[in-house]
């Protein structure tokens, strides 16, 4: 594979600024880390707006500790730290950046969607905001569909094309409620990606809109 | 116009060494500077976006505590004392108020794509781009210095920008976007002006 090629499908600034500030769902915060891993143009934006959040706390008006704040830190010093360890990766799971490992865990549970795709959930989908990981066979379709509300992806492995682009390894799709699109996985690899969305997607075309009364999508 | 020896580089550059040398000799001298340095004014942060001020508290020495515990993994070349503080800060707030782990990226990761431009930029320190981000942010229109100042240092949605400026929403996200892209033309490629 030699030198990993930068990703040309970026997330936006505000996204950046958004992510910065601490604002996003946990599962859309793994999705920006993994991209953040992968790019370093975006990550030095990161640290642009994060340096924005230095500033704020050196200017942030000084507020009276607790009498023994600093003694009941000190009194912890020699405390054992948690221990944080990710469960070693293998197989696909390397291809996974390490905030979406920690997400993932060591054995996602995959579920046959359709021919050609597989999926797995990933969290408990609270707040209505929904992640999972994509497996879509070399040269397989899915069904054309739209988004009702805001959809992230992120391509870990492989790749696929639709209308837009052609999206490889580290490259990111935001779609809104106005885009309509039918992607294609890489006829080679296929496609490994993780998604988070905070609607469901709708399937449109005949056979999508039948589609949507069985797929949880 | 203060310049790159201004006292707040000076100072930048004292909390960075303190934070040295609490990684590498475990110097809990230097970590009650750093204590000093950073806890009230990490308490009246977090009050300003909202804590209680005992929440706040736990917060402060929740935040410097892993400040003792996890210093080894501060960068000196990547980021200044106080802006890695801040993430901590962040990620502590959140972890408190939702409950869940907010992710940043590991810099141990075999996967992560190292950066290139970072060689060329090693020559500028930590300290002078963040003088050059505080002067870069002065020069900004006052109304772009306000709104980021209440996206960011205030933690406010963009939604709750536009009401408390009368402004519609579309307004405020594009002119933080012009105040973002003001800076980074102000700060240019590598953050140095
Ligand atoms: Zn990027």
């Amino acid at each position: 594979m030699g030198v990993p090629d930068m990703p040309q499908f970026h997330l936006s600034e505000d996204d950046l600024l958004d992510y910065a500030a601490g604002r996003f769902a946990q599962p859309f915060a793994v999705l920006i880390a993994s991209h953040l891993t992968l790019c370093p143009a975006c990550r030095r934006s990161v640290a642009r707006f994060e340096a924005l959040g230095g500033l704020a706390v050196e200017a942030a008006p000084p507020a009276e500790l607790d009498p023994g704040s600093f003694e009941a830190v000190v009194a912890r010093l020699d405390e054992p730290e948690p221990a944080q360890t990710l469960p070693p990766a293998t197989g696909e799971l390397s291809r996974l950046p390490a905030p979406l490992r920690a997400l993932v865990g060591a054995a996602p549970a995959w579920k046959k969607i359709m021919r050609g795709l597989d999926e797995a959930e990933i969290g408990d989908g609270r707040a209505g905001v929904r992640a999972r990981l994509m497996r879509i066979a070399p040269g397989c379709a899915m069904p054309r569909h739209t988004h009702g509300g805001r959809e992230m992806l992120i391509v870990l492995d492989g790749g696929y094309s639709d209308e837009i682009g052609t999206y490889d390894i580290g490259d990111v799709a935001v779609a809104g409620a106005d885009v309509v699109h039918r992607p294609v996985a890489d006829a080679r690899e296929g496609c490994l990606c993780f998604a988070v969305s905070d609607a469901r997607l709708k399937l449109t075309g005949p056979i999508g809109r039948v589609l949507n009364l069985f797929i949880r999508y | 116009m203060d310049t790159a020896s201004s006292p707040a580089t000076t100072e930048a550059r004292q909390l960075a060494l303190w934070l040295g040398r609490v990684a590498e000799l475990r110097d809990r001298a230097a970590f009650a500077q750093l204590f000093g340095h950073f806890a009230p004014r990490l308490k009246g942060y977090l009050i300003r976006l909202g804590c209680e001020p005992g929440v706040a508290e736990e917060l402060v020495q929740d935040v410097m505590l892993t400040v003792w515990r996890r210093a080894d993994s501060f960068d000196a070349a990547q980021a200044g004392a106080a802006t890695w503080i801040y993430t901590i800060a962040r990620n502590r707030r959140i972890d408190r108020l939702r409950s869940e782990r907010y992710p940043t990226i590991d810099p141990t990761d075999p996967l992560l794509v190292p950066d290139e431009a970072e060689n060329a930029d090693q020559g500028i320190e930590t300290a002078e781009r963040e003088h050059s981000l505080r002067s870069a942010i002065k020069r900004l229109p006052k109304e772009q210095a306000e709104l980021l100042h209440m996206a960011f240092f205030e933690d406010r949605p963009h939604g709750a920008i536009a009401a408390a400026t009368k402004l519609p929403l579309g307004t405020v996200k594009s002119r933080i976007r012009l105040a973002l892209a003001r800076l980074r033309k102000e700060l240019g490629p590598d953050g140095s002006a």
